[in-house]
């Protein structure tokens, strides 16, 4: 079913490509891909394509490509007044060029390079040709994600360090380079951050990633529907429900398996659970970053308590591997509906006491205001996610937005700040930890009867499937094809990060490189999502 | 500031026993820990903790040992930033061929005698990563391992023994010159 409020822009966007004579068409309706839309372009007007959805206002999503064999398919996914679209395209094999879409989009710079680096297409006019994905663990003349390409690879005994990457330099008196990582100073993931300095004060951030890339996408290839799960599952650890479920979602909407209303509750719950342990933690480190001890030990304190009901609700700290095709792992013990509740109802206060001290103390103030600011002007350009987006006034939230089952019969509550300093993306965070104690007691409240799981029988050959869901850090995308016998043809998992990250690049500048931790945090993209 | 020191005296100590879990081999690991950081270590043990390609879910554990309730400081063993600081590495995997250099090169930099702990089930064997052409699988892989936390991710309570375990044995003595 259409709906015209949502796709007015494409069936305008379709008229204005058909005038001109462009061969466009769009495709029949495909359930594993609904509610988005697909057209098919050929790869010459690819680039006119991406002129046409950036006049249009559309906001660009993610892209990704297959090898059949026969030819490559690039993917690209836009999304304007809520309505989604896919468009794609076909390649030869031996000549797959194709113009880029990052001269209207600047959001689609390294996916377009990841592209590159792992199935060979060449963007023509692309603004940065640089490598991204690839350091050295493969040649040049080698695509990782093409058919041909063996899992294992040809590497050499021991890859070396990357090098011959041409960063940025700045020139001038009393300009200096500080290079950061891929091994950081304190126990996160690795990177690697150029600052262009003058004294304290960053001239220009270039990251550097891809230290991760561990072949995810490689290694979804021939797996089975519960195979592909547990390797979603482990996408980003931290968001490890948002990732299963967008997996799993995509997976049952190919299969076309209706999932029982007591199974997606407890999705729900288990995202909202998440949400609100990333929050805190990050809430409790950003404090850390500023010197507040006292509030890294509260927040910190709330995200080992909040872990421990989730282990004793569903069996895991971080609710790794609680989301199976067709369902969910294991059922809620009845005790543990209390207990969920009588923790909320202990967290709900302290988080205000807290938030107060926080937002009122002067040692948080002082370094937090003003601190990373993204203008909304330039997180609207690129399409920042969650809340790096509502923090700078992006009023975005796939939950309300694009709503999917149970979110699609709730009130959700989205907290948006105009300011977009590292002091808004704390206040949103706390607001989003507010909220998602609503909802969790709302879904507790109404947690249908009956079974947890249905079983899982798998599509035919070539279904496709795409899950969206509003994880803790924003819009976490996942496509799926299938091949025969329901083996897994193609993942591809697009994290928030892969969004958010270069924006980060932009927030710090003219901020002081001491302030570059807690503006990180504040954002805290996924390096393995991103790298995958 | 009033506030916070009320709030500081409201919540109390949460740091937990390690009789709550009810284990009397860790209780017992635990203050052989001690013991063992204190004559081996003079009651200190630094580590340096490296992410050589995980997911993050061991990160987030690990980060966990500093929370109040396991507080692992009160054991003597603290986190620093430099691997040159460092007595022990604590290395979650899978190793990244992109990180091989860099996981070596941190080896290196760190002093002798040292200790390495590979951390979760990626860094013990790969995990569901395993050996491809982007991953070099298990830490063992790419650097000499003494112990290995097996767990996906392993909790702040297995880490906490195994980190134990590994510097109750005595292998720093075996290896030292």
């Amino acid at each position: 079913m259409r709906s015209e409020g949502r796709f007015g822009w494409l069936d305008q966007l379709l008229g204005q490509l058909l005038s001109e004579d462009l061969p466009v068409r769009e495709l029949a309706p495909e359930p594993g891909l609904a509610p988005a839309r697909s057209i098919s372009i050929d790869p010459e007007h690819w680039g006119r394509l991406g002129q046409a959805t950036g006049h249009t206002g559309c906001r660009w999503v993610g892209c990704w490509g297959e090898d059949t064999g026969d030819e490559l398919i690039v993917h690209a996914c836009f999304e304007k007044d809520r309505g989604y679209m896919l468009a794609r395209t076909r390649l030869r094999r031996l000549t797959p060029i194709l113009p880029s879409h990052t001269p209207y989009h600047p959001a689609a710079d390294r996916s377009e390079r990841h592209l590159q680096d792992l199935f060979g297409v060449a963007f023509s006019d692309h603004p940065d040709p640089r490598r991204w994905v690839r350091h050295q663990a493969w040649s040049a003349s080698e695509f990782p994600l093409r058919r041909d390409f063996p899992a294992a690879g040809h590497p050499l005994a021991q890859t070396p360090a990357d090098n011959g990457y041409k960063f940025l330099h700045a020139q001038g008196s009393g300009v200096c380079e500080i290079p950061v990582g891929p091994v950081h100073a304190g126990i996160i993931e690795p990177g690697h951050f150029r600052f262009q300095a003058v004294g304290e004060t960053i001239l220009h951030l270039e990251e550097r990633l891809g230290y991760t890339h561990k072949g995810t996408e490689k290694l979804a290839e021939g797996r089975d529907a519960a195979g592909l799960a547990r390797l979603a599952a482990r996408v980003s650890g931290d968001a490890t429900v948002a990732h299963s479920w967008a997996a799993c979602m995509a997976m049952e909407k190919a299969a076309g398996i209706e999932l029982p209303a007591r199974a997606l509750v407890l999705r729900a719950i288990m995202a909202e659970r998440e949400r609100i342990a990333n929050h805190l933690g990050d809430i409790g480190a950003i404090c850390s970053d500023v010197s507040l001890g006292f509030g890294f030990y509260q927040f910190s304190r709330l995200r080992e308590e909040w872990q421990r009901i989730s282990l004793a609700a569903f069996g895991h700290r971080l609710l790794m591997g609680c989301i199976v095709p067709g369902g969910v792992v294991a059922d809620l013990e009845p005790a543990m509906i209390p207990a969920q509740r009588e923790q909320i109802r202990a967290v709900r206060p302290q988080l205000g006491r807290l938030m107060d001290i926080l937002t009122t103390s002067p040692t948080v103030v002082n370094r937090l205001a003003g601190t990373g600011r993204l203008a909304p002007a330039l997180a609207a350009g690129f399409g920042a996610l969650g809340y790096v987006g509502r923090a700078s006034g992006i009023d975005r939230d796939l939950r309300r937005d694009a709503p999917y089952a149970p979110y699609d019969r709730l009130k959700i509550p989205v907290a948006v700040s105009k300011d977009g300093d590292v002091a808004a993306r704390l206040r949103v965070r706390a607001e989003e930890i507010s909220g998602s104690l609503v909802l969790i007691e709302t879904l507790l409240a109404e947690l249908p009867p009956g079974p947890v799981c249905v079983p899982w029988t798998p599509p035919a050959p070539d279904a496709q499937g795409l899950g969206m869901v509003e994880g803790w850090r924003g819009e976490t995308l996942a496509f799926v094809r299938f091949g025969d016998e329901g083996r897994i043809a193609r993942y591809y998992p697009r994290d928030p990060s892969v969004i958010n990250w270069p924006l980060l690049e932009l927030l710090v500048e003219d901020d002081i490189v001491p302030d570059f931790p807690v503006c990180n945090k504040s954002v805290n993209g996924s390096y393995s999502g991103n790298d995958l | 500031m009033l506030r916070i020191l009320g709030k500081v005296q409201r919540i109390g100590i949460v740091t937990e026993d390690l009789a709550p879990w009810s284990d009397r081999v860790l209780t017992e690991v635990g203050t052989q820990l001690k013991a063992a950081v204190g004559m081996r270590f003079r009651g200190s043990l630094a580590i340096r903790q490296i992410d050589a390609g995980s997911c993050n879910g061991c990160e987030l554990e690990i980060h966990a040992l500093t929370n109040p309730f396991y507080g692992i400081e009160r054991f003597g063993v603290h986190f620093v930033a430099s691997p040159r600081h460092a007595d022990l590495l604590l290395v979650t995997g899978p190793v990244s061929r992109h990180m091989e250099e860099a996981v070596r090169r941190t080896y290196a930099a760190t002093p002798d005698p040292k200790l390495v702990i590979a951390v979760g089930d990626c860094g013990a064997n790969g995990g569901e990563f395993g050996v491809n052409y982007a991953s070099a699988g298990a830490v063992a892989n790419v650097i000499p391992v003494d112990a290995v936390i097996a767990g996906c991710p392993p909790s702040p309570l297995a880490l906490m023994r195994g980190i134990l375990e590994a510097i109750g044995a005595n292998r720093l003595a075996a290896r030292s010159p």
